[in-house]
């Protein structure tokens, strides 16, 4: 038995569901907000809907950026999904601008409502993958997934695999940086293609 | 330009610990949460929907904490998004029912009684969160309003109703037709006709599906964004699986997911 899938709570978000996936999946969880036990895990997810500042707020307050900084370095795993996602990213302008925790180089915008898009962008719309390997792993050419935001991570210069999705602009989907994983959308809510994803981390 | 893909959607209705099957919003016992799930096959159910929507349809306010308990174990049994409701009056009540595992809010009576706490809620938890469900039926041959599980007739028409709410910060609207409901007739279209023009939420149209077709003729119109069906008995079965794969066949721009593949990942790690 592979150790439990640490679930950060820190009061933002549906965490029922993504427990729910991960013990279909056969992966037990803990759902915990103490830093330390979050520092010493070996694979963590980040998940949260709502504020970004609201959120890194939290996190500081309860010291899970070292915590979560640590397990990074340390070359344990770590996947952020939703606005667990853009945390991980370089700043956001949402409620004013707000560092992220800078795992990846890229920054959390508003979509542009100019492009005349329904924002928030909600429901099943279509990835595309740069690799067929890591978090990609065993999914369809173009899978689908549910997505619910505001606010979007952009796709910038990334180096790392990758996917994007289409809704009026380009923007960054999912990322596998190695250790470092991000999925806007929410597995835990997109039937076998998020299921396979939420594996594709458990088994990493 | 891209679009978010179309949805079906199938809605529980809860009273009293059973699910129930409503005609013309009169309510029929059809079994309890282990009927659901065993008899009806809840899970392979849940591979053929976008979407669960949970009311409950009770009028008592003791019965919540059973009804959350009924959520939280659905939510298990599928990776979907569930919207829910029935007898939401307070920030309290929405957070509670998110809590139980609800990703999105459903407000009826309030659009009218308190629009002020629709106010309050979108900025609690983002107008994503909240979809809107409107009840309409022919009253004298004109389609008008109800709140209160269809109790309860409010003044003016449907259209005036639906530009009241197109103006309330909700992330989507659940339109039912009570003349239908249940019939297995088809949707009633007329009811898009009194939408109005500055709707720019997506819109759930429910009441009288009976068939695969219905699905077709009603995600057909650019104005149907989801179609949502109630009828425990028209879609037993296969049904709900055969009607997916036929909209897929006709076109519709439906997601697509591999339920054999979910199966099977059950347990896999």
């Amino acid at each position: 038995m592979a150790d439990a899938v640490v679930v950060i709570d820190y009061g933002m978000g549906n965490l029922h569901s993504v427990e729910s996936a991960l013990h279909y999946l056969g992966a037990s969880t803990t759902l915990t907000n103490d830093p330390d036990v979050v520092a010493r895990a070996h694979r963590v997810i980040l998940p949260g809907v709502g504020s970004f500042r609201l959120a890194m707020e939290r996190i500081r307050g309860a010291h899970l950026d070292t915590a979560i900084l640590e397990l990074v370095k340390r070359g344990d795993h770590l996947l952020g999904i939703c606005l667990g996602m853009q945390l991980l990213g370089s700043a956001s302008s949402e409620d004013g601008e707000t560092s992220g925790l800078g795992l990846i180089a890229n920054r959390v915008d508003s979509f542009d409502t100019r492009l005349g898009m329904k924002v928030p962008h909600v429901g099943f719309n279509t990835i595309t993958p740069t690799h067929r390997d890591g978090l990609f792993a065993e999914l369809p050419v173009s899978p689908d997934f549910y997505f619910v935001h505001s606010y979007r991570m952009a796709v910038g210069n990334i180096a790392h695999p990758h996917a994007t999705c289409e809704y009026g602009e380009t923007f960054l989907a999912a990322f596998d940086a190695g250790n470092v994983q991000g999925a806007q959308f929410h597995p835990e809510k997109s039937q076998s293609n998020g299921l396979q994803v939420l594996r594709n981390f458990v088994v990493s | 330009m891209m679009q978010v893909k179309k949805r079906l959607i199938f809605t529980l209705l809860y009273h009293e610990e059973q699910f129930m099957l409503s005609r013309n919003f009169r309510l029929q016992q059809v079994g309890n949460i282990g009927w659901l799930e065993r008899n009806y096959n809840f899970r392979d159910t849940a591979l053929s929907i976008d979407e669960l929507i949970i009311l409950n349809v009770e009028r008592t306010r003791d019965s919540t904490e059973t009804f959350h308990a009924h959520t939280r174990r659905l939510n298990s049994d599928c990776f979907v998004p569930i919207a829910a409701g029935g007898g939401i009056r307070t920030v309290d009540d929405a957070r509670e029912m998110l809590r139980a595992g609800a990703d999105k809010v459903v407000i009826n009576s309030m659009l009218h009684d308190d629009p002020s706490m629709v106010d309050r809620l979108a900025s609690e938890f983002g107008r994503q969160c909240l979809v809107a469900s409107v009840d309409a039926k022919r009253v004298d041959g004109v389609l008008r309003p109800f709140v209160d599980n269809g109790s309860r007739l409010i003044d003016g028409s449907l259209a005036d109703f639906l530009d009241h709410i197109a103006n309330q910060p909700i992330g989507e609207l659940y339109l039912n037709s009570m003349d239908r409901d249940g019939t297995g007739q088809g949707f009633d279209l007329e009811l898009l006709d009194q939408l109005p023009a500055t709707l720019n939420v997506p819109l759930i149209l429910a009441g009288g599906a009976g068939k695969p077709e219905h699905f077709v003729a009603a995600l057909s119109d650019p104005r149907v964004d989801a179609v949502a069906t109630a009828h425990l008995f028209n879609f037993v079965g296969n049904a709900l699986h055969m009607s997916r794969q036929r909209l897929l066949d006709d076109g519709m721009h439906l997601a697509r997911w591999d339920g054999d593949r979910l199966k099977s990942l059950a347990g896999s790690v």
